[in-house]
């Protein structure tokens, strides 16, 4: 039979979370036994080649190509889930989103203090993705299964959640793990 | 320009003893001179009563009726409560902003007229209505606020507006008032003919642990909803260590639908006070307050001629009534517009001066109240019935009313009903002859207890109304049967979310979150698993929530489900796909597309 497959993407975030489900160490080995990667940064792989089990998102929207990825995730995983702060409510990115989007966008490229642009000019070629109006958390967006929070969110937390799901069994975390105050 | 301020500001804390506990009287007073309390006069009470200036900040910020930026001389607050949408407020606003040529949170170019909104001023009987700063005015249509407006504009003065008197004391000089009493059934305890002076001379009579026994024989449970005994709160209140004592009256009468007390206030003052007096003589109290809501303004200078008249006749003061040692005062505390206060331990830290914060309890306020004191806080109505029992005696109030819920109790009913008003009747009446009494024969639902109570349906309206079933401070709002219920549950958690002082998550953002997928449902967005997730979501509020606000705030939601399941189900649908219905990437996306000048190539059609 053949493994079930997990895909990743990282959205409007920072690669952190990407960086702790490399955290889970030597287990990673154990993990593609259980499963085959499919679309995600780990592998390269850039496009999906069917139908996944699993979808790890990192980050939330923050323009169109970021709508566009998540749902095809939507479209191609079973189970969806947003993993850490940035996809369950914008977090770091959305800090913008009280302030007017050409605001950000001329503070950023002509305004800011470290900025150099003698050409003041904004980027605006038709390759690079509109932003939205505001930065959403994944769940605004589609559907979301499952929620494992933290910042980045736990190695440990990824791999008992990804164990739990492929077995089909309940998720038990020490309460250490699981407390952000 | 400048100069002048400080001294005026300056002038106001020191006849306020800048006192920092004042705090409330020196904002409002500053806010009445100066249309607002700018960042400058902020500044300058800082200095004078002593406190950070944040503290100052922080009361200012809270209030609906304070504010940092400038207002019209005139504020006209239009009441937006479910009642006043029921009896036809959107051309009632249309009207207003037509006259006026400026939308609501705004101030004419002039500076002089400011228009806003503000939830439930108490007058659900004669809606719509709006406050002319202190002024009420009822029965709004579009001509009258045609007229208003013309009126408002000669003078820019509330006092000089032409009107129409009300009934009773509404028409003395001192209140000077539209507002009609509409008084629909007496009973036997607050608007039967009563004996003033006698319940108190009664209690001075006795020992005060015996007017505690007496208040407890009747078996006196508060009226504002929750049912505490009060002989028993009178009882804990004196027992509490400390030399000095508080009792206060709530008269922060902000639950929508509710008006009962308007009518206390305006008709049975001096029962009231009487009653605050002999509560005052049970828990050993030198002071009461009475924390009075910042829209029954309009009744503070009859209040306060009751309470000279009172002093004069040596019922207020030292030794009252020859009674040596007894001495007993009461002051009006005003609110500035802020439901939450109507909770007691919020309206104690607003008497202190403080935002409207719910206290932690425990400690109690019979243990530590006001100022730290041991303090027994009261509803109107209830302090009312203590002037009858001692003057009648325990037995005979008890007489009338139901096993747990003695005596009677004050209905303030509105919405589609033929006869809005207030209406006493002993506990234990059943709904659907209540119904009957008030003419709304073919009432769909019926809102008991306002929106923190419960809305049923006519399954439930053999049900009775006391402690033991349905439990009510007094509002009944009565919905006919073109209503449609999810709208109503949807306005009323825009009161809630509104009105969330912010303190504790699950209220500040489990509120928002119900309004929000009621929205969506109502919007045609939503699926059968949004109404799992509006009820687990709600118990989740109730059970998390800090205080009384939000430990009730989802009941709309929460009732109308059970109750008017299908009016829910007939919106929702199973989604087609698992994308989210609510996310617009077109709207998303259409302010780059503006500021970039070009289209989206990945989201074409």
């Amino acid at each position: 039979m053949a493994k079930p497959k997990v895909a990743t993407a990282s959205l409007a975030g920072c690669f952190g979370c990407h960086m702790s489900i490399l955290d889970i160490d030597e287990r990673i080995l154990k993990l593609i036994e259980l499963v085959d990667f499919d679309k995600s940064p780990i592998d390269d792989i850039k496009k999906f080649t069917g139908r996944c089990a699993i979808g790890l998102i990192e980050g939330g929207c923050a323009n169109e190509e970021n709508v566009h990825v998540l749902q095809e995730f939507r479209e191609h995983c079973d189970i969806l889930i947003s993993v850490g702060d940035c996809a369950i409510n914008g977090d770091i990115p959305a800090l913008r989103n009280n302030i007017p989007l050409k605001e950000c966008l001329e503070e950023a490229y002509l305004n800011g203090p470290s900025v150099y642009n003698p050409e003041k000019t904004i980027p605006n070629d038709k390759e690079l993705p509109l932003c939205l109006d505001r930065v959403y958390p994944c769940h605004e967006v589609v559907k979301i299964d499952y929620f494992l929070p933290g910042c980045p969110a736990n190695a440990e937390i990824i791999w008992q959640a990804l164990v739990a799901l492929l077995n089909n069994k309940p998720l038990d975390l020490p309460y250490e793990i699981i407390k952000y105050d | 320009m400048i100069e002048n301020l400080r001294t005026e500001v300056e002038q106001i804390c020191k006849s306020c003893g800048n006192d920092r506990t004042k705090m409330m009287d020196i904002v409002r007073q500053v806010q009445e001179k100066f249309g607002q309390v700018s960042s400058e006069a902020m500044d300058v009470i800082s200095q004078s009563v002593n406190c950070t200036r944040v503290e100052v900040e922080s009361v200012v910020s809270f209030y609906a009726f304070l504010s940092k930026t400038s207002k019209g001389k005139v504020v006209i607050r239009l009441c937006n409560d479910v009642v006043d949408k029921m009896a036809g407020l959107t051309p009632v606003a249309e009207a207003f902003k037509k006259e006026l040529g400026i939308d609501f949170g705004q101030t004419t170019p002039d500076g002089k007229i400011t228009l806003e909104y503000t939830p439930c001023i108490g007058m659900c009987d004669q809606a719509p209505a709006a406050l002319v700063n202190d002024e009420v005015v009822t029965y709004l249509s579009t001509d009258k606020v045609k007229e208003l407006v013309a009126d408002i504009r000669k003078h820019y003065d509330p006092n000089k507006l032409k009107h129409r008197l009300g009934d009773g004391n509404n028409a003395t000089d001192l209140v000077h008032s539209c507002v009609h009493n509409g008084i629909r059934k007496k009973g036997r305890v607050i608007f039967s003919e009563y004996k003033q002076e006698a319940g108190l001379r009664n209690a001075l009579a006795v020992s005060p642990v015996e007017v505690i026994n007496e208040v407890k024989n009747a078996r006196l449970r508060g009226r504002g909803g929750a049912g505490f005994p009060t002989g028993m709160k009178w009882q804990f209140t004196r027992a509490a260590e400390g030399t000095k004592k508080y009792i206060l009256c709530n008269a922060d009468e902000g639950e929508p639908g509710t008006f009962k007390d308007r009518v206390i206030l305006t008709e049975r003052a001096d029962m009231l006070f009487e009653g605050m007096t002999i509560g005052g003589y049970a828990i050993g109290a030198e002071s009461g307050i009475l924390y009075l809501r910042g829209e029954y303004a309009y009744l503070r200078k009859l209040l306060e001629k009751v309470l000279k008249d009172r002093r004069d006749k040596n019922l207020l003061g030292k030794d009252i009534l020859g009674r040596k040692g007894f001495n007993f005062d009461i002051s009006i505390q005003m609110g500035a517009g802020a439901y939450i206060c109507g909770e007691e331990t919020a309206l104690i830290s607003s008497c202190e001066g403080l935002r409207g914060d719910p206290k932690t309890r425990p400690p109690f306020p019979a243990q530590k109240g006001y100022m730290g004191c041991p303090s027994a806080v009261n509803n109107v109505e209830t302090l009312c019935c203590v002037a009858r029992i001692l003057e009648m005696g325990a037995a005979w109030f008890a007489e009338v009313g139901s096993k747990g819920s003695p005596s009677t109790k004050l209905l303030s009913v509105s919405g589609d009903c033929r006869l809005p008003g207030v209406y006493e009747f002993p506990f234990g009446i059943k709904v659907s002859d209540l119904l009957k009494e008030v003419g709304a024969d073919d009432a769909q639902a019926v809102l008991v207890g306002g929106p923190s109570g419960q809305i049923i349906g006519p399954n439930d309206y053999k049900r009775t109304i006391c402690y033991d079933d349905l439990a009510t401070g007094g509002a009944v709002v009565v919905f006919g049967p073109e209503r449609d219920m999810v709208k109503i549950a949807a306005e009323y958690m825009d009161f809630f979310v509104e009105e969330s002082c912010g303190y504790c998550t699950p209220c500040r953002v489990g509120n928002v979150l119900l309004k929000k997928y009621l929205d969506k449902i109502l919007d045609g967005k939503g699926e059968p698993s949004d109404l799992d997730f509006l009820k687990s979501l709600g118990e989740s509020i109730k059970l998390t929530s800090r205080c009384g606000l939000g430990q009730t705030s989802p009941n709309p939601v929460l009732t109308t489900l059970k109750n008017f399941r299908s009016a829910y189900e007939s919106k929702v649908k199973p989604a087609e796909n698992k994308f989210q219905p609510t996310f617009d990437i077109k709207k998303a996306v259409a302010v780059h597309e503006s500021i970039a000048n070009r289209k989206s190539v990945i989201f074409t059609e």
